[in-house]
């Protein structure tokens, strides 16, 4: 069973004022107990089980001015005291930093809504495997299909945040996810590789797993015989798994941190026309079992939605307590990052969106970390298939796509097929206008 | 040497009874414990931003038989913990049977000392050489508009114990120091990182001054980008330089020839031994056994001595890297490549140091030989598609090659090619080998753990250039 708020309760109070006691001006403390059981299905056969239970506290105190942290996994009386001695220690030799404070205390999160994040079903072990063998069922009737790896993962968690200022809340939260990957070999002995996945906070809203295998398969089968293309500019499509990418950067690019140290290609782009006048980007934190959503943030701030783009416009910087007072802003309850954050749905259907060019790129795939945040180029591989008018042609691999998001976020149009399959989502996108290199 | 058993109430007795009843009836298996302190201080915009110090503690019950792996950790190190998983483990387990394999090689070798590097150097002096970092860089040049400059130390105690009470243990030290620069001149900013390190102590990679080659070196790759035109788009030649570039060999050979990928028959090379994979004069290892080296362990994660491991000889095919559950599925030995992250993670065959040898030809002679071409000299990351082979990686400086001379640089740009052709395109081996700085993570199925590279300058005749200008 996961530790009660009680027990967590105790320790962040016990750390708190031990650190106080000690010299501490201002302290906060995190405990998150979690444990979670995964069970691996290769071909058939149990391939892993894997057990988690996982205990960690962090500490950061407070001298004034100047600020040092701790964590640890080992929360026996003696080591905690031995570690928060030595955190006091450290803080006392940092130099000072004007920014370093706890949150306004009238920024705190107060009221704790019920976002349904905790869905108290276990799934036995036995269970796991009924489900991955049905998975596994479907993608190996699939006679292209020649491998299969599937796993099934349960996890429950429960955490509490303190601090010298009275703030003490946490809440409990769990997960269920199923994956499949597949493996398919064409006639020459080439294999390639894909995947399905279901994640989300109750058990009951987990795909079903024929649904899992068949589309692993399908996906898998599809990328067979792969053609390499001549180098070109081209219209591309981002596929759902992709374009959430596009937002990923964004939050990156407009933190608190990446502009107050000059370090993003969005720096001084506030209340400026950043994408197409039709898209707009929100981040919402209240959304009923939402794989991003939560009450407060990582220092306790209370969590509001925001309207980050505006019809365009950068509405929005996500800001925390330090990087907020450095910019003279009050925190808007991001320290951590974003919520659930989404693009609006556009107006045109998918089937539209990919007929609008006579020749299209559709992407399924990207890999390498090719996004340069200072800059705001863009080079990654890909992998996807050719369109022509419409109609999926061939698939295409070993090729790059480049280009550079301020351009690429000024020529963006997307379809209405938003979904919440993840906590950061979009849908599917078209973009003009970038590079691929092929031959 | 930490005592696991010393403010618990599990004796060392009990935790040997409760292994050897749990893995009676497995073939392999172990109590996996881990011990292990981190530091972090990072100084950013002129000030330090933080200073964390970690203490992790935990423990990881593995049993195997067959194909399958139970496995169980907890950070609570006591009797009622280590029951509950061993009860876990045996209800995975409850219809396998299999004999368990006492035998496991010893190893007198050590390959780095039992110093504890965080505490080798105070935390004054830690914070003052920032400081002085931060001065020094920023005194380079009027157009410096950031520098962040971090330390990060790792002092990781664990001990094995195996069925029947065998003992294997390792203590293993771990820094890395790091500088990054933003310049901005003419409203275009760029970057440029370096970083050094490996398993001794701080001060053995920051004396004499080393720490501000680091700074220069920082200062110079971001000087060189400012400059930068945008890269070619297509298939060209490609130059790449000595050292941190063998990043290319860890993508595109090195993931693919680890053995689980190739026990399941999922990588592009598991019906590949003893063939033709690369050109004649390319020679690749896999070295566990360079003394400080940043890849490099005493023993593995199953206590398994670590050796250099001759992966593909004169562009065969010879060995693929294997922790003990892979060897015994393919009839083979463990070549000590058994690792993880920490006690929360499954063991899994990984790479160490992974190095392309030298051959006989210069850099000169590489890019003289080339009409139209990269030559690419730093890296940022990369990522590899184990079963279709494809891979990439991210210069982070690189230079066009026109008529035999190095041309202007060129934009930071993401190269892609097929690891198993790959290595068939390269036409000249250098005969300059050099090691990394002591940089590298690689990360495999969610674990990260230290690695290291190395290589020549190498000559591949096609690989596809990801820029933007056709």
């Amino acid at each position: 069973m996961v530790k009660d708020q009680d027990y967590l309760k105790k320790t962040a109070s016990f750390c708190i004022d031990l650190a106080k006691k000690l010299g501490a001006t201002d302290v906060t403390a995190e405990v998150g107990h979690s444990i979670s059981e995964t069970v691996n299905f290769r071909n058939r056969k149990l391939d892993e089980s894997d057990r988690s239970d996982s205990l960690k506290i962090g500490l950061t105190t407070y001298i004034g001015k100047k600020k040092s942290s701790i964590s640890s996994s080992n929360l026996t009386e003696d080591n905690i005291k031995t570690l928060i001695e030595r955190c006091i220690d450290t803080t006392k030799i940092t130099p000072e930093d004007e920014f370093n404070s706890l949150p306004d205390k009238d920024l705190l999160a107060t009221k704790i809504k019920d976002l349904n994040l905790y869905d108290d079903d276990h799934i036995k072990n036995d269970e796991k495997i009924e489900y991955l063998k049905e998975v596994e069922e479907v993608a190996l009737e699939k006679k292209e299909i020649i491998n299969t790896e599937t796993g099934f993962s349960e996890s429950k968690s429960n955490f509490i945040l303190a601090s010298s200022d009275g703030f003490l809340n946490g809440y409990k939260s769990s997960s269920f996810s199923a994956s499949c990957i597949a493996v398919a070999k064409n006639a020459n002995n080439k294999m390639e590789r894909d995947y399905e996945f279901t994640s989300t906070c109750h058990l009951h809203d987990m795909l079903k797993p024929n649904k899992i295998g068949s589309l692993a398969a399908k996906k898998t089968i599809q990328k067979l015989n792969p053609q390499k293309i001549e180098s070109e500019k081209i219209s591309i499509i981002f596929d759902r798994r992709i374009s959430k990418g596009i937002l990923s950067v964004l939050a990156s690019a407009i933190s608190a941190s990446s502009i107050a140290r000059g370090t993003s290609f969005l720096k001084d782009k506030i209340n400026e026309k950043i994408f197409a006048t039709s898209i707009n980007i929100y981040d919402k934190p209240d959304i009923i079992k939402g794989l991003g959503s939560r009450n407060f943030d990582n220092e306790g701030v209370k969590t509001k939605e925001l309207k980050l783009v505006d019809q365009g416009v950068l509405k929005n910087y996500l800001v925390d307590t330090y990087y907020g007072k450095k910019l003279n802003l009050k925190s808007n309850g991001r320290s951590g990052g974003t919520s659930n954050l989404y693009f609006e749905k556009g107006t045109i259907s998918y089937k539209k969106l990919l007929k609008l060019n006579q020749r299209t790129l559709y992407i399924t795939e990207t890999i390498g970390h090719g996004s340069n945040l200072v800059t705001g180029d863009y080079s990654v591989g890909a992998t996807g298939f050719m369109l022509e008018n419409g109609v999926f042609k061939y698939p295409v691999s070993e090729i790059t796509i480049a280009g550079n998001f301020n351009d690429m976020f000024k020529n963006i149009t997307l379809a209405d097929d938003l979904e919440f399959k993840y906590s950061t989502n979009a849908p599917t996108m078209l973009i003009e206008g970038m590079v691929a290199a092929g031959k | 040497m930490t005592d696991f058993f010393n403010k618990t109430d599990l004796s060392k007795n009990d935790a040997e009874k409760i292994i050897s009843e749990t893995l009676n009836n497995c073939d392999d298996g172990e109590l996996y414990l881990e011990n292990s302190k981190s530091e972090s201080i990072v100084l950013d915009d002129g000030k330090i931003k933080s200073s964390t110090y970690s203490s992790d503690l935990g423990y990881g019950l593995r049993a195997v038989t067959g194909e399958v792996v139970a496995y169980s950790h907890s950070n609570e190190i006591s009797k009622n913990s280590l029951k509950q998983s061993a009860d876990n483990l045996s209800s995975t387990l409850k219809s396998k049977k299999g004999v368990y394999n006492h035998e496991i090689p010893r190893t007198n070798g050590k390959f780095y000392t039992n110093i504890n590097p965080i505490e080798e150097k105070s935390l004054q002096s830690k914070l003052e050489l920032l400081r002085e970092v931060n001065n020094y860089t920023r005194a380079k040049s009027g157009i410096v508009q950031q520098v962040t400059a971090s330390f990060s130390g790792e002092h990781k105690s664990i001990e094995i114990i195996r069925s029947g009470g065998e003992v294997l243990t390792d203590v293993r030290p771990l820094i890395r120091f790091n500088v990054s620069i933003m310049l901005e001149k003419n409203g275009k900013k760029e970057t440029g990182v370096y970083g050094i390190g490996g398993r001794q102590s701080y001060d053995e990679y920051l004396k004499d001054d080393n720490w501000k080659k680091v700074c220069d070196e920082a200062f110079r790759i971001a000087s060189v980008n400012l400059d930068s035109k945008p890269a070619p788009a297509g298939e060209m030649k490609v130059v790449l330089g000595p050292g941190w570039p063998a990043i290319l060999i860890h993508e595109a050979i090195g993931h693919g020839l680890e053995g689980d990928f190739n026990r399941k028959k999922t990588s592009a090379f598991h019906n590949l031994m003893g063939q033709r994979v690369a050109s004649e004069g390319v020679t690749i290892v896999d070295d566990g056994t360079l003394h400080n080296r940043r890849g490099s362990l005493t023993i593995d994660d199953e206590g398994t001595p670590t050796e250099r491991t001759v992966l593909i000889e004169n562009g065969i095919l010879k060995n693929f890297m294997q922790d003990r559950l892979n060897a015994r599925l393919m009839n083979t030995r463990s070549t000590g490549s058994g690792r993880r992250e920490s006690y929360k993670h499954i063991v899994l065959p990984r790479m160490r140091n992974t190095m392309m040898l030298n051959g006989k030809y210069s850099q000169e002679e590489m890019i003289k030989s080339v009409d139209k071409g990269i030559f690419a000299v730093s890296f940022g990351g990369g990522q590899v598609d184990i079963t279709s082979g494809k891979f990439v990686f991210n210069c982070t400086e690189a230079y066009e090659i026109i008529n035999g001379k190095i041309g202007a640089p060129i934009k930071g740009a993401t190269l892609i090619g097929d690891g198993p052709s790959i290595l068939k395109e390269v036409s000249l081996v250098g005969n300059n080998m050099m090691l990394d700085p002591g940089i590298g993570t690689c990360g495999k199925a969610g674990q990260g753990v230290p690695v290291g590279v190395a290589q020549p300058s190498i000559l591949i005749d096609k690989m596809t250039v990801g820029g933007t200008q056709l």
